[in-house]
């Protein structure tokens, strides 16, 4: 047999939607080799590109949107208006060659576009599809409409975030919606084995909401048993104290844990700090408990004087829980991200070179990587049904002359 | 169920548990194996407790649906049999800190050697190789890491992390990912092999696009607090929280084609509700975009708005933005999740382990509807060595070997 150079490589996935949560899921399947079609119309592109920054150098333009292409590197990007009967009738010949759709509208709107999945499906019994939504496809707010940065406080995330008694935070963009990427690929990974097992499809109805749901189990099961609904609390710990973040010389913080006695006596003992070894009321947790303000001022003063990387280097050889507060500027000179490969750059017509990321996984008889830079609107649209679906020339002008492709 | 043909043999610690709760909830067989005596994080709190007795709410959120065995990895009998057991597996998920089981003659090399289709996940801190491998690192040290810290809490305060561990759920949930990506691998034809996690990459993807405002335009993001940021060019902020009567609301308001019929229906709202402002009359919001309002002109469009929240409970909030197909969200509690019909609706909730010590609990649902049906949660999470009988009954059967 044929040595299989990538994990997905035969795989087709066909996307119909935008923003995160659907296309997302299809860039981490084509990071290991499966072709991946992104379905965009002229009229109706993808909503990454004009609605939200970044644009490079802060120009708005259909083809530079950062947002959209951090979300769909290593894809074909095809435009096709869905609308247009003739369109409907390709992606019906198209689905016999396709594994799997993925789609993000809001519910009822595929089946009302005639592509709904008992219609696929009659095109392809083994087809896979997943519909993800914010609330799910059936209930009484299936359709009310939202934004995964707003589902978060749905989902309870930033009830669970800040300051003891103060205001919640914001978690940065759709931090649910990736939940729901990552959950709503292992759903179709799943699919698609038994699918290539035994031939037979699925169809997958993925909530984000219940996705995000999943991560959020502890707190949901501390309501049932104990009857409390479990409140933000800053950085503090259950078990592990002194437990937070702390500022460094310069605008650098770093994070520090002792999850046992020994651990805050190394701590103390780096920190050159007598007065703390010695009180043997700090020496077992409850009395560090007792005094984590306390603690937390001795220690953010320690490391006020110093630079965060000696902090690190100091407490590392210690061996004490410690790392540093990245922001997004440190993640691309972070040594331990390089040396994975998460950042991978590749030049674009209009975005010039940018860093893709990697997915988190790797594997090591068939390697994934970010296999091109996002697709330009359309950029594709002959590649994929002339070249690879086989379209005949004729059969693709006359389609492209009526507007198909538009 | 669609992985239902499937074994797997969960070694993990916390940071790994989610990876076989997911592929447990898809219907493989997921066998947690423990040390004598039990995992350590069943000593960790919050717990469950009831009749004298304790259950840590981590070790029974992301260890149901599999059954549980005890195996001592340290002694070479232990090693010997979980070597046996590899052999009628199909993935073996771990997170020992890189080397660990190497030094077990447990490693990759030893276990491909025994079952060259067994698919062997290793989920890490930091991966299994580079230059932080070896460092020690909990959740605050994975979320500060990855990036996510940085963006969260107020402006030029202390970078914060969700109270509620996040970083094991990401790591797992991307373990899933890989751990199922090695397996269409090896049912299109391939072997097993071997899947490296990294958690703080994985808690990466948490961050959405934010690195690559800093990567396409130099701009590093920061953390605002209530505040949302990113979509002004004047520098000014947008309120993401409002205080209510009862707790918070997340609102927004969005610019563009986004935010009409939002803007619209709130206008309306607060109109009906005799909290009407002529401010927010006179805005023509077809044409209202937001990136270069000033701070006093979203100002003044945010003051009556958080007068009129005010006014409101957090369900009130969402039945009306519901009814008005309007953007926006409570910040919800556990207490209000668990009273979501939404969620009754669809059947989310199950009650699991009738007839426990403890008595039924009420889980969180699996996390799809598969062919219209719920994923189910089967059983609880195991007690110390509840299917030491069933497995290794099964395994003297199979492997007279190991006798």
């Amino acid at each position: 047999m044929k040595r299989r150079a990538h994990a997905l490589e035969g795989v087709t996935v066909v996307e119909f939607g935008g923003y995160a949560a659907g296309p997302a899921i299809g860039k981490y399947l084509a990071n290991f080799g499966a072709r991946v079609i992104h379905v965009e119309s002229m009229s109706r592109p993808d909503g990454f590109r004009l609605q939200y920054p970044p644009y490079k150098d802060d120009r708005v333009g259909i083809d530079r949107s950062g947002c959209f292409a951090f979300f769909n590197d290593s894809k074909q990007g095809v435009s096709l208006d869905v609308k247009h009967p003739r369109a409907l009738a390709l992606i019906y010949r198209l689905m016999a060659r396709t594994d799997i759709v993925v789609e993000n509208m809001r519910p009822g709107v595929m089946a009302r576009l005639g592509l709904g999945y008992p219609d696929l499906k009659q095109h392809n019994p083994a087809l896979v599809m997943l519909s993800t939504s914010n609330l799910g496809q059936t209930g009484p707010r299936a359709t009310h409409p939202g934004f995964g940065s707003q589902l978060s406080s749905l989902s309870g995330f930033t009830e669970l975030i800040g300051a003891a008694g103060g205001p919640p935070s914001c978690l940065y963009g759709p931090y649910i919606d990736m939940i729901a990427v990552a959950y709503g690929g292992a759903a179709v990974l799943a699919a698609l084995d038994r699918q290539r097992r035994t031939g037979e499809g699925a169809f997958i109805d993925l909530a984000q909401y219940e996705a995000g749901l999943q991560f959020m189990a502890p707190a949901l099961l501390a309501y049932v048993t104990n009857g409390v609904s479990p409140a933000r609390d800053g950085n503090r710990d259950l078990v592990a104290v002194p437990h937070g973040c702390y500022r460094c010389r310069g605008d650098g913080w770093v994070a520090i844990s002792c999850w046992d006695d020994d651990e805050w006596s190394r701590l103390a003992e780096t920190m050159g700090e007598g007065s703390l070894v010695s009180d043997a009321a700090l020496s077992r947790a409850s009395g560090r408990r007792a005094r984590e303000a306390d603690l937390n001022a001795a220690i953010e003063t320690w490391t006020s004087g110093r630079d965060a990387a000696d902090v690190i280097v100091a407490l590392h050889r210690a061996n004490v829980h410690v790392a540093p507060v990245n922001t997004m500027r440190d993640l691309y000179d972070d040594p331990q991200l390089a040396a994975r490969g998460v950042w991978q750059s590749f030049d674009h017509a209009e975005l010039g070179p940018m860093r893709y990321r990697m997915v988190s996984y790797q594997l090591s008889d068939t390697p994934g990587r970010v296999r091109s830079a996002a697709p330009r609107l359309g950029e594709h649209t002959e590649a994929v049904f002339k070249d690879w679906f086989g379209l005949r020339a004729e059969e693709f002008e006359e389609l492209s002359a009526q507007g198909v492709f538009s | 169920m669609l992985l239902s043909p499937y074994r797997v043999l969960d070694l993990t610690g916390p940071l790994g548990f989610l990876t076989g709760r997911i592929l447990a909830d898809l219907g493989a067989d997921v066998i947690k194996v423990e040390p004598p005596g039990g995992d350590p994080s069943r000593a960790w709190p919050p717990f469950h407790e009831h009749g004298g007795a304790r259950q840590s709410l981590y070790w029974m959120a992301f260890n149901a649906n599999k059954r549980g065995i005890t195996l001592d990895l340290e002694s070479a009998n232990g090693q010997f049999v979980l070597r046996a057991l590899a052999r009628s597996a199909d993935f073996l998920i771990e997170s020992f800190p890189p080397g660990h089981l190497t030094r077990h003659r447990l490693g990759y090399d030893d276990l491909h050697r025994q079952n060259p289709r067994l698919i062997v996940v290793s989920i890490t801190p930091y991966g299994q190789e580079g230059p932080h491998r070896d460092h020690p690192a909990s959740d605050i040290e994975i979320m500060a890491a990855s990036g996510a810290m940085s963006l969260a809490g107020e402006a030029d305060g202390e970078p914060m992390r969700v109270s509620l561990p996040q970083a094991a759920q990401w790591a797992g949930c991307e373990a899933a990912m890989g751990a199922l990506t090695a397996l269409v691998h090896r049912t299109c034809g391939g072997e097993g092999q071997w899947v490296d996690v990294s958690a703080q990459a994985a808690v990466v993807a948490a961050l959405a696009h934010a690195p690559v405002f800093w990567d396409l335009n130099g701009i590093n993001p920061e953390r605002a607090g209530v505040y949302i940021t990113g979509r002004s060019v004047t520098g000014a902020h947008m309120r993401a929280f409002w205080p209510c009567k009862d707790g918070w609301i997340n609102f927004i308001v969005y610019g563009g084609s986004a935010g009409r019929h939002t803007n619209q229906q709130l206008v309306a709202w607060m109109d009906e509700r005799g909290m009407g402002s002529a401010t927010l009359r006179t805005i023509d919001w077809p044409t209202f975009t937001v990136p270069e309002l000033t701070q006093d002109e979203i100002d003044a469009i945010e003051a009556p708005i958080g007068r009129f929240l005010a006014t409101l409970t957090k369900q009130q909030f969402l039945e009306g933005a519901a009814a008005r197909q309007m953007l926006g969200y409570p910040v919800s509690s556990a207490d209000d999740i668990h009273h979501d019909p939404q969620l009754a609706a669809r059947g989310f909730w199950q009650e699991v382990g009738a007839g426990r010590p403890g008595g039924a609990i009420r889980y969180p649902g699996g996390f799809a509807l598969v062919d219209g049906h719920r994923l189910p949660i089967r059983r609880p999470a195991p007690e110390i060595g509840e299917h030491n009988d069933d497995v290794y009954g099964h395994l003297l059967h199979d492997s007279p070997t190991v006798a």
